[in-house]
């Protein structure tokens, strides 16, 4: 392994990095901004333009506010809790392609920081061990409340991993591949997957709700009947952790959705505009496309959670065993029929 | 002592976790939850998210307002009102004028109670405008709520017009008004029939056919009439189960006998009918309000409140100036007028139901006993066994749609 591949790896990982960590405090904005453009208000406007600064105060605040740890509380576990929630939420936005390869000084430069051939199973793994973040935090905190969310976090994260992996398969016989890279190629131009997966998209879509934990999913924290769910007893950073968690959570599950169906940094005529643009700038208007869409998509995760109610617990599953999980087995046999049949034509 | 409870019998939860309890766990909703919308207890047993059994308890803001009645003169009195039902003080304001009125045999005029309906309807859109908002909250749809408060905000800026206050209020004196409402009042009473039906339109829109909303609420917290009447239930919650019961109807006060409007009453009792009863009771206000504004054009200009000098405060000039309005003024603050030795009960339909006041009058110029029939204390009373096999989340949604207030609740 050469020193210049490590070089480029590193560089990349904290390109991506930062991109991950400014997306999540700007989508605490923007999360404020489009909550108070729904419901006719301002919004925050005080700390720089249009409150551009908002998220560095309140990140400093977060900061210096005093840490708590209840009386009772494992110690360890507490602070494992947010710590394991931030951690594993970083680890899913690596085997997303953001962009066609580029070639910069004179070297070709992917913009994926690992091609894992199974790719989607890793993102699936990854995504799992979030829900130990919000179970050992809650349950750390030895307090009812917490106990509940937790609870609630940890069979609802299960119920919907099951009809997300069911939805899975069926874009898996269309595409016939579990890596991100390959999945991306595929899409070329206005190849997406959504025309392909219509339902398998709209399963994945509400399982990516419940896995986040967002309105009308969003029965972990609950702060009308759970006070905050598995997040009660937190102050300070760790509080601070567990929110960002959730706003890297939806990058980057925003992120897989516009790659496995929204054709990922692919659109329309990119041929004609790489040809125009070269080999540096055209794979650049990719990745601008692709983070077009993500934002797109993280718009509609707040459009949403300013909108409808939430579920109960009973519906939630009801909603998750008895209606996706059924459907996505629908749509896989759907898919494989349509396949077969055409393959014969 | 922790052997207690033998065994666990319905509504009676244990407190500790060293009481015995088996697979169950005691949940201490409140005294300070966000869903209980003020200080109030819910000592509920649990297993898991269904609730076994509940105990209420109540009394944490408890201010002892009969009895601090008892040592004031009637006109002083109408500011312990303002604390009950918070939401709606205006119609426990009037309610409270009334039943002086009602003691003393004063009739007010015609243009006195048309403005004692516009306030009285006004603040029953604001006290449904919050409960409605809350349990849109509290089901997680947030928007909505706000959508109401600047609608509520446009109310409170009309009662800043006629009193000068916003929350709690102290509107009006016995016999009527203490001023005439001005030409500003009377503009953005018109502004706000004219702004209010689009936003609540919205909102109905936002949440009367969406499904989630319909799921979560329908079939949630219902009960029959005659439990709910057997419980002595009134207003909304009570109209929802399908009992057509309106004091405005049923024993007119303030001419609503005068007015064209319609009780909506509900079929299952349930907190999705609740939701509905309680929008279509605001259109139902507006058109009160409207026909309210029309009335008043006939009326003589400039009378606010009846003439009964020795009640009702004579202006400062007079005061001054006159020596008949001198001496009321002495006899008034004094308490020097007499009162009839009888008793009177006069209930008018508040926020949250029948709101009464039974007053028994020795001659003085205090209350000898005064008894607020506080329509909270009296609906919250079947909350706990209504809880029992429900979710957690249900009862939340059920306890916002009961509308209770603490304030109402405690006295």
């Amino acid at each position: 392994m050469e020193a210049a591949f490590l070089i480029e790896k590193i560089l990349l990982v904290v390109v991506l990095f930062v991109i991950t960590l400014t997306i999540a405090a700007y989508s605490t904005w923007a999360e404020r901004k489009v909550a108070a453009w729904m419901q006719d208000r301002v919004g925050p406007n005080r700390a720089g333009i249009f409150g551009l600064l908002q998220p560095l105060a309140d990140g400093g605040k977060m900061f210096f506010k005093e840490e708590i740890i209840p009386s009772g509380a494992n110690k360890w576990l507490f602070i494992a809790g947010p710590s394991l929630a931030l951690l594993t939420s970083f680890l899913g936005s690596a085997v997303i392609p953001f962009g066609q390869s580029i070639e910069l000084f004179g070297k070709t430069v992917p913009l994926q920081v690992t091609d894992i051939n199974v790719g989607i199973l890793y993102i699936f793994g990854v995504v799992s061990l979030g829900v130990y973040g919000i179970m050992i935090g809650g349950w750390a905190s030895n307090n009812k409340y917490s106990l509940m969310g937790a609870i609630r976090g940890a069979s609802q994260n299960i119920s919907y991993e099951i009809a997300m992996g069911l939805s899975i398969i069926a874009l898996l016989l269309v595409t016939n591949t579990l890596s991100f890279k390959e999945l991306a190629e595929q899409q070329h131009s206005w190849h997406w997957n959504i025309i392909y997966q219509p339902l398998g998209f709209l399963i994945f879509l509400v399982c990516a709700f419940a896995e986040t934990n967002r309105v009308p999913f969003d029965l972990p924290e609950c702060e009308t009947e759970l006070i905050g769910g598995y997040n009660t007893e937190y102050s300070a950073f760790k509080m601070g952790a567990y929110m960002f968690a959730e706003y890297i959570n939806m990058f980057v599950s925003s992120a897989v959705m516009v790659t496995l169906y929204f054709g990922g940094y692919n659109y329309p005529f990119m041929d004609q505009v790489n040809a125009l643009l070269g080999p540096t700038w055209g794979p650049l208007v990719g990745v601008s496309v692709m983070f077009l869409k993500i934002i797109l998509f993280i718009f509609f995760f707040m459009w949403v959670r300013w909108t409808v109610p939430r579920f109960r617990y009973d519906q939630l599953m009801d909603l998750g065993w008895k209606v996706l999980i059924p459907l996505a087995i629908a749509n896989i046999v759907i898919t494989a029929i349509v396949i077969t049949v055409v393959d014969k034509l | 002592m922790s052997n207690f409870i033998t065994e666990i019998t319905p509504n009676r939860p244990v407190y500790t976790d060293n009481d015995p309890q088996g697979d169950l766990t005691t949940l201490n909703l409140g005294p300070t939850h966000p869903a209980t919308h003020g200080v109030f207890q819910n000592v509920l047993q649990m297993d898991g998210e269904r609730i076994v059994s509940g105990v209420s308890t109540i009394g944490y803001i408890h201010r002892a307002f009969e009895k601090i009645a008892e040592h004031r003169p009637f006109y002083q009195i109408t500011p312990l009102t303002d604390r009950l039902n918070y939401c709606s003080s205006p119609i426990n304001n009037m309610g409270w004028h009334m039943t002086v009125e009602k003691l003393l045999g004063i009739e007010t005029p015609k243009r006195v109670d048309y403005l004692r309906v516009i306030v009285m309807e006004l603040s029953r859109i604001t006290d449904h405008l919050i409960c409605n908002g809350i349990l849109g909250v509290d089901t997680g749809a947030f928007s909505g709520f706000l959508y109401l408060m600047e609608e509520r905000e446009h109310v409170y800026e009309i009662f800043e017009e006629i009193c000068g206050a916003r929350l709690t209020t102290n509107i009006g004196r016995i016999g009527g008004f203490e001023r005439d409402f001005n030409d500003i009042a009377f503009a953005k009473i018109n502004k706000f029939l004219e702004k209010f039906p689009p936003i609540l339109k919205e909102f109905e829109k936002l949440f009367n056919r969406n499904r989630i909303f319909i799921e979560r609420t329908s079939g949630v917290g219902a009960v029959d009439p005659e439990t709910a009447l057997s419980y002595s239930w009134s207003g909304p919650i009570l109209r929802a189960t399908g009992v057509d019961y309106d004091v405005r109807v049923n024993e007119p006060y303030a001419s609503y006998q005068d007015f064209d409007f319609e009780i909506p009453v509900g079929t299952t009792g349930d907190v999705y009918d609740r939701f509905i009863l309680r929008n279509e009771e605001m259109w139902q206000s507006l058109r009160i309000i409207e026909q309210a504004m029309e009335k008043l054009k006939k009326e003589p200009k400039g009378v606010f409140h009846a003439d009964v000098p020795e009640f009702y405060l004579p202006p400062k000039e007079q005061v001054y100036n006159n020596m008949e309005a001198l001496i009321y003024h002495f006899k008034i603050v004094m308490g020097e007028v007499d009162t009839p030795k009888t008793e009177v009960y006069h209930a008018v339909e508040g926020g949250n139901g029948e709101l009464g006041f039974y007053l028994i009058n020795d001659g003085g110029r205090t209350p000898y006993r005064l008894h607020f029939r506080r329509p909270s204390f009296i609906n919250y009373q079947m909350y706990a066994s209504m809880s029992r096999g429900m979710l957690l989340s249900d009862a939340i949604i059920n306890m916002s749609s009961l509308n209770i207030i603490a304030g109402e609740l405690d006295a």
